[in-house]
């Protein structure tokens, strides 16, 4: 192929990020599962890097978790968005990151939906006055939050305490990168690489020291998949995508699994758990599981954070033996001491899964 | 090992490398509104044999496009010819045709 040409294609999987005045939005349920994601994001992109986030306390959820488990119609999320467009407008602001990634998918659908039919752009700004009396403008630029550690990953880099490589080896870990699906399945020109080469986790693997694996279902859901696992008849369809994945995955020996979504570190991280009850089989080492992480834990661990302070106890998979491959040193007897080391009780040890 | 109340469901994959397209085409060749089928379901939705039987043209015809003739051909035999199925077929297909050709393709009493 001509080089011309050939960049000619590729330029349409680049996506253009803004380098600074963000709105930040943060998800739903994030803060329950990986507590110390979203707050690693704003230390990043706050105190490390300067940078200008900003982020209203009257924000809500997107409403997009309620619409994917079809409990709501897309009206409603519609207006709850139209919201949280009005307060972006409020604090100054045209560029919005979310830190979700339906978030970002549903912002995403809801703007070609204006573009699209822009009578019902109108109804939802009459319905979102008639409600709150707010008015919005809507984003110049909307983001994911794991596009913006893609663009600074470099900078992390260059600040990086640890790297993603086997200390006592010196090879480059086998991270396994897993991409939410509504991040640029629906919408792919709207995600960096689109839906065919996804490489916003594959760069910062790269950058940070590791090796991406390649494996058959790399491109397969989670298994969380909203009503999938919300109806509880429907769990055992949930639980073997997770599985076929893990199977895929596991001749390759991956050491960790780096994600982008709310819910695809969550679920195989805690099915693993439920696999090895169901099924007596684990995927790491030694009766370990695979280590699964958010971008921004991974980040933290690079920069030198305290594992306990990222929240990793709160990982069902034990995250010591990667701690322990990359060299990151932690204290076990911190591990369940809160702030001020209030004590925050251990958790029962599961019967098949080793944990520390 | 733990009673969640679910359990890993088994897969489903259907590998269409391995599956014999042979009758298909020909019954394809017979009964080529069998392509129009968008699998709405208003046939099974219909069907009086279907609540007591499992009767339902709308999985026949998946069946058999994924090549699992035996359970298309099991479910056949619940069919009572009523044609109430041809009556309700929004793209018009002659339903009641389609089964009998499929049973004279598929050979009913050999499966």
């Amino acid at each position: 192929m001509i080089y011309q040409g050939k960049q000619k294609i590729w330029s349409e999987y680049q996506k253009e990020i803004p380098d600074d005045h963000w709105f930040y939005v943060r998800s739903c349920i994030r803060q329950n599962f990986f507590p110390g994601a979203e707050v690693m994001f704003m230390k990043i992109c706050r105190d490390l890097l300067g940078k200008d986030i900003y982020e209203a306390a009257h924000h809500t959820t997107c409403g997009g978790i309620a619409y994917h488990c079809d409990t709501i119609p897309q009206e409603t999320v519609m207006t709850i968005v139209a919201r949280q467009f009005a307060l972006m407008t409020e604090a100054g602001y045209e560029n919005y990151v979310a830190s979700c990634i339906t978030s970002f998918g549903n912002y995403i659908e809801i703007l070609e939906t204006w573009n699209e039919f822009p009578e019902v752009e109108a109804k939802v700004r009459e319905m979102l006055w008639k409600a709150c009396r707010r008015e919005f403008n809507k984003p110049k630029y909307v983001a994911h939050a794991s596009d913006l550690v893609y663009k600074f990953r470099n900078d992390i880099a260059a600040r990086a305490k640890f790297r993603l490589v086997n200390r006592k080896t010196g090879e480059p870990l086998k991270v396994v990168e897993h991409i939410g699906c509504h991040y640029s399945k629906m919408f792919p020109s709207k995600g960096v690489g689109g839906a065919e080469y996804p490489y916003v986790l594959c760069g910062m693997i790269e950058s940070w020291g590791g090796n991406v694996i390649d494996y058959p279902e790399r491109r397969h859901c989670c298994g969380y998949g909203f009503r999938q696992y919300h109806v509880k008849a429907n769990r055992g369809y949930s639980i073997a995508n997770t599985h076929k994945k893990f199977e895929s995955m596991e001749p390759y020996h991956p050491d960790m699994i780096i994600t982008n979504c709310p819910g695809c570190p969550y679920f195989l991280d805690r099915w693993q758990y439920a696999i090895s009850e169901l099924e007596g089989k684990t995927y790491g080492e030694n009766g370990y599981g695979i280590p699964v992480f958010t971008y921004e834990e991974v980040a933290g661990l690079v920069l030198g954070y305290d594992p306990w302070d990222l929240g990793l106890q709160l990982h069902q998979v034990a995250v010591e033996p990667l701690l322990d491959k990359i060299g990151i040193p932690y204290d076990p007897d911190e591990k369940y001491r809160g702030i001020n080391h209030k004590d925050l009780l251990k958790p029962e040890i599961p019967g098949v899964l080793r944990c520390c | 090992m733990m009673n969640f109340g679910f359990k890993i469901a088994p897969s489903a994959t259907i590998n269409l490398d391995n599956v014999d397209m042979e009758k298909f085409t020909l019954l394809h060749e017979m009964e080529p509104d069998v392509y129009k089928c968008m699998a709405c379901g208003s046939c099974s939705a219909t069907c009086p044999a279907g609540r007591f039987t499992g009767m339902s043209v709308r999985k026949v015809i998946l069946d058999l496009q994924r090549g699992r003739e035996k359970e298309a051909v099991r479910m056949l035999k619940g069919c009572m010819l009523c044609g109430k199925c041809s009556m309700v077929c929004p793209r018009g297909i002659n339903t009641r045709h389609l089964i009998l050709s499929v049973c004279r393709i598929y050979n009913e009493d050999k499966q």
